[in-house]
């Protein structure tokens, strides 16, 4: 079946089995293999998306589902050589080790400042809950999210 | 990228050196851009897929391919019959056992490599396993590690000659069993546990994979894996496949976390290079979370029998008696001049009249494995036991379970200490950071607030570990693996422009050696990290070295760098005493460059003296040109950190729950070269730690079905599981690493489980009697404890 998904601002068409997963499509098609695949069951978070500015894990949803939805990745993150704040937060505190769950957290993480600019720790560790990471015990990635909020709110007010 | 903050440098100007630099690697990492070994396709690859065995044990009466065969995307179906006309039907374990690559005879558990399909696509691969007809006549299962010994267990092993038995070794023993019994006999407070360690998993978030790239042209196999120990790959697989050593290159690039599970050989593997070398195409093999679980490396599954006694107040002998379940093929990993792994290492911190280990393995019907799991060969089975033992002995004793670890102590003053199954512990202060726990805990405090807490109902309670580990394997007069030394190379060429490239045989799965081992040449050199680039996991690239796992890449690899940086260093004394016209003992070296003494302005930057050396002005007599130098390290004894930890949790009365609430993790890893990656590294290690103590574990039923085969029941706390660690440090050299570190990367996972079940046992032992719980501790088992019924995990 035909298909096509808007990712990161691209139009993607290709003819596709019905039961072709997401993150599948996004890996192949427009070879973004930042999105990664971690556990076929929805617990581990590598392969989290945003549709329409919500995070979906992309092991479990299947390409027709997306028809004329927008996706975005962590290749959309960095915009005209600028780092996503999300992405500056988790280098400057160590929030990755690996690298394999980064993407998926930094895509939930950009989904939970969007929502809401000011989380707290509890709201944070709520919001990538849905992920894991097996290397850095969280700690550090609550404290890359939080300087990313107060990032945001500094470049708000300066505006 | 690599950015510097608060470095001490000798120069302001050149700010070089240890301390907290962001990590070089994370550029790629946070715009998806790393290279894992999915993400790799090669032109006119097709793709395996593996068929499993739904069995535990059964004999295989038949196998037909030809229905999976006709599939129009299949290229070819391999099975044990194929792999033995190309001699690859078994291949070695790292224990000298044997393990089948595709199952021949019987399936010994379940999830066993049955059957490897080759095809155009991993869709099509994977819809041809259930095409492919295998008639099997189930046998008895024994998943048991206690009734695998009864004399009517079925016999798993049947394959090895003599073996009538499901003994997978002889016992093995350490300690002193003599002055041991005498010891007891003059205690005044003796305390026996059954303990069991249970088998859990590294589960790393990347699963096992390869792509085998055969060129029967040239002869020449490039294997893309992402392995913890690619050059000792290399070697076993020109041994298993009878391939050339030289014609055999082992890419790894990114890897997605290791955890000791990356170190064994696998039977996919094996499969991809042979249906490589069948197809004449390159095949990419990636298993599932299921086959992950299921198939490769656990960690643990140690049933121990223990006793340990006390005299005046002190901890003065311990009695061990252990059964190790290694499944249905040994490929435990261990230097095998000790076959217990570092089991006997359970003597622990503390200054013991004497002790004895025995340790025999058991075959059951479960797979294969007994790699570490963030731990060097079984340390952290010994450190749980020890550090459970000493609790039930205060318990006992009506002892506070700090003040009986501080009276029992090995001191400052000790050191070099030979513990009583034959370490020698390098160096230690183990009060102080003992007390430095206390200290960010708030002991005293927190022992009120219990007091109180108990008063109203409620279950608080506060644990304590303290573990001592033996890593950095090893010297090569003590051990080895597959009989190769566990020793690691380095490679170091400045090039003219005073940058440099150093090349490892440590392999990192997300430990940061890029930043680290670029830090460690910036500190003995001069130049800055970020002008040096730190090379691994190409074989074709890098030294021959063992690779990392059991916390060795500093303990082996960083001293390799810093003795690589020295030789070096020396080379450009020599050359700089040219320049500057006078002896090399008349200079002195600061961070970056050569001096004359008494002379500092006369000076030989090292980017001065790279010119020189690669240029056509003279030499010192003799002299080779350029500004390289290789060495292999050999390091003359395992370093000892250690650490003090301190959980506090609260037991919901009605739930069973367990919360961790607070964690105190006071590390002693010795010189710390980037402290923000050792604080990373004990942050994981203790949510691993909170994940095997609670709620990581992987059971069978009676026939052998594996109860724990994906993420929906192989639980891994996520950040609600997990507190906001408090972490201290206290800083004892190793007296004898060229930087004086010790390795940190295993430790926060070997001594998080004793604190955190110490503490349950803790909330639970006066209101509900509990003096023992195994892991995990799931509320359903805190629950039946609470009971009185406790359970064992299996």
């Amino acid at each position: 079946m035909q298909v096509t998904i808007t990712i990161n601002g691209e139009s993607v068409s290709r003819d596709v089995e019905p039961r072709q997963l997401l993150v599948h499509f996004i890996r192949e098609t427009p070879g973004l293999t930042g999105t990664h695949w971690g556990c076929d069951t929805s617990n581990c978070g590598a392969c989290v998306v945003l549709m329409d500015g919500k995070p979906v894990k992309a092991c479990t949803t299947l390409a027709a589902m997306c028809e004329g939805h927008e996706i975005r990745t962590v290749e959309s993150l960095e915009v005209d050589g600028r780092l996503d704040p999300v992405q500056e937060g988790f280098h400057e505190k160590h929030a990755l080790h690996c690298g394999f769950c980064t993407p998926g957290m930094l895509m939930t993480s950009r989904a939970l400042l969007d929502e809401n600019p000011n989380p707290t720790e509890d709201e944070i560790r709520t919001a990538i809950s849905g992920g894991i990471c097996r290397c850095t015990g969280y700690k550090n990635i609550v404290a890359a999210i939080r300087w990313a909020a107060e990032q945001e709110a500094a470049t708000r007010q300066g505006a | 990228m690599a950015t510097v903050e608060n470095l001490p440098s000798a120069r302001a100007e050149r700010p070089i050196g240890f301390g907290r630099l962001k990590r070089k690697e994370d550029a790629r990492f946070i715009r998806g851009k790393g290279t894992y070994l999915d993400d790799i396709s090669l032109p006119g690859m097709m793709h395996g897929a593996m068929l499993r065995s739904p069995f535990a044990h059964a004999r295989i009466v038949s196998i037909d391919t030809s229905r999976a065969l006709a599939h129009p995307n299949v290229a070819a179906v391999v099975t044990a019959k194929d792999l033995e006309t190309l001699g690859l039907a078994w291949m070695p374990t790292i224990s000298y056992d044997t393990q089948a690559v595709l199952a021949g005879d019987k399936v010994r558990f379940q999830g066993q490599e049955v059957a490897f399909v080759i095809a155009t696509d991993e869709y099509s691969a994977r819809d041809a396993l259930p095409l492919i007809d295998v008639e099997y006549e189930p046998l008895p299962a024994v998943v048991n590690a206690r009734k695998a010994l009864d004399a009517d267990a079925p016999l798993i092993r049947d394959d090895k000659d003599g073996q009538t038995s499901n003994l997978a070794s002889p016992t093995w023993e350490a300690g002193d069993e003599e002055a041991t019994d005498s010891a007891f006999a003059e205690a005044d407070t003796v305390v026996s546990r059954d303990i069991i360690y249970p088998r859990c998993h590294p589960a790393p978030l990347e699963t096992c994979g390869m792509i085998a790239d055969f060129n029967p042209e040239t002869g020449q196999l490039d294997i893309y894996n992402g392995n913890q120990a690619p050059h000792a790959h290399r070697t076993v697989y020109a041994h298993v496949a009878g391939l050339a050593e030289h014609k055999i290159r082992i890419m790894c690039n990114d890897i997605g976390g290791g955890f000791g599970n990356k170190v064994p050989v696998y039977p996919g593997y094996v499969c991809a290079i042979a249906g490589s070398i069948v197809a004449g195409v390159p095949v990419k093999w990636v298993e599932d979370r299921t086959e992950n679980l299921v198939s490769t490396g656990f960690a643990r599954d140690y049933v121990m029998q223990a006793e340990m006694c006390s005299k005046d107040g002190k901890i003065t002998g311990l009695r061990v008696d252990v059964i190790a379940d290694h499944g249905a093929f040994d490929s435990t990993a261990q230097p095998t001049k000790f076959p217990a792994g570092f089991f006997h290492i359970c003597c622990g911190s503390y200054d013991l009249q004497a002790s004895h280990v025995k340790v025999k393995a058991v075959y059951t019907n479960k797979a294969p494995g007994g790699v570490a799991y963030r731990c060097s060969f079984r340390i952290t089975e010994a450190v749980y036991l020890v550090e459970r033992m000493v609790d039930a002995l205060a318990l006992e004793m009506g002892a506070d379970p700090i003040d009986l670890r501080m009276r029992s102590f090995i001191g400052p003053e000790q050191f070099p200490y030979e513990t009583t199954t034959g370490w020698t512990y390098d160096s230690g202060n183990y009060a102080e950071t003992m007390k430095v726990a206390m200290g960010i805990a708030g002991y005293e405090d927190l022992r009120r607030e219990q007091v109180e807490k108990r008063a109203r109902g409620e279950l608080m309670g506060i644990g304590v570990s303290f573990f001592t580990e033996g890593v950095g394997a090893g010297p090569r007069k003590h051990m080895d693996i597959l009989g190769l030394s566990m020793n690691d190379g380095a490679d170091l060429r400045v090039h003219p422009s005073g940058k440099a490239v150093v090349s490892l045989s440590a392999q990192t799965q997300g430990q940061g050696h890029e930043t680290t081992f670029a830090q460690i040449v910036a500190e003995e050199l001069g130049i800055p990290p970020e002008d040096v680039q730190v090379r691994h996991g190409d074989t074709d690239k890098s030294p021959y070295g063992l690779g990392t796992y059991g916390s060795r890449s500093t303990p082996v690899s960083g001293a390799a760098v810093a003795v690589v940086s020295r030789k070096v260093r020396d080379k450009a004394r020599q050359i700089a005493a040219t320049m500057l016209e006078t002896r090399p003992e008349d200079l002195a070296w600061e961070k970056g460059r050569w001096y004359v003494k008494g002379d500092p302005e006369k000076e030989a930057l090292i980017e001065d003296i790279a010119v020189r050396a690669y240029s056509g002005e003279t030499l010192p007599e003799g002299m080779e040109g350029g500004l390289d130098a290789q060495v292999i390290y050999d390091p003359p004894n395992l370093t000892y950190p250690y650490g003090a930890y301190i959980a506090v949790v609260d037991v919901d009365p009605e739930t069973a729950e367990v919360k961790v609430r607070r964690f105190i993790a006071v590390d002693d890893c010795g010189v710390r070269i980037n402290p923000m990656i050792v604080d990373g590294q004990i942050h994981g290690g203790l949510a691993e730690g909170i994940g095997i103590a609670l709620m990581e574990v992987i059971t069978f039923d009676e026939e052998g079905n594996c109860l724990n085969s994906s993420f929906m029941d192989y639980l891994i706390p996520t950040a609600l599981e997990c507190p906001d660690f408090e972490l201290g440090e206290t800083v004892t050299p190793c007296p004898h690493h060229p930087l004086g570190a010790k390795g940190v990367g295993e430790s926060p996972n070997v001594g998080s489980p004793p604190a955190i079940v110490n503490a349950v046992i803790d909330a639970l032992h006066e209101s509900h009697g509990v003096s023992h719980i195994d892991m995990p501790c799931t509320p359903a088992r805190v629950w039946a404890a609470m009971q009185g019924r406790p359970e064992p995990p299996q």
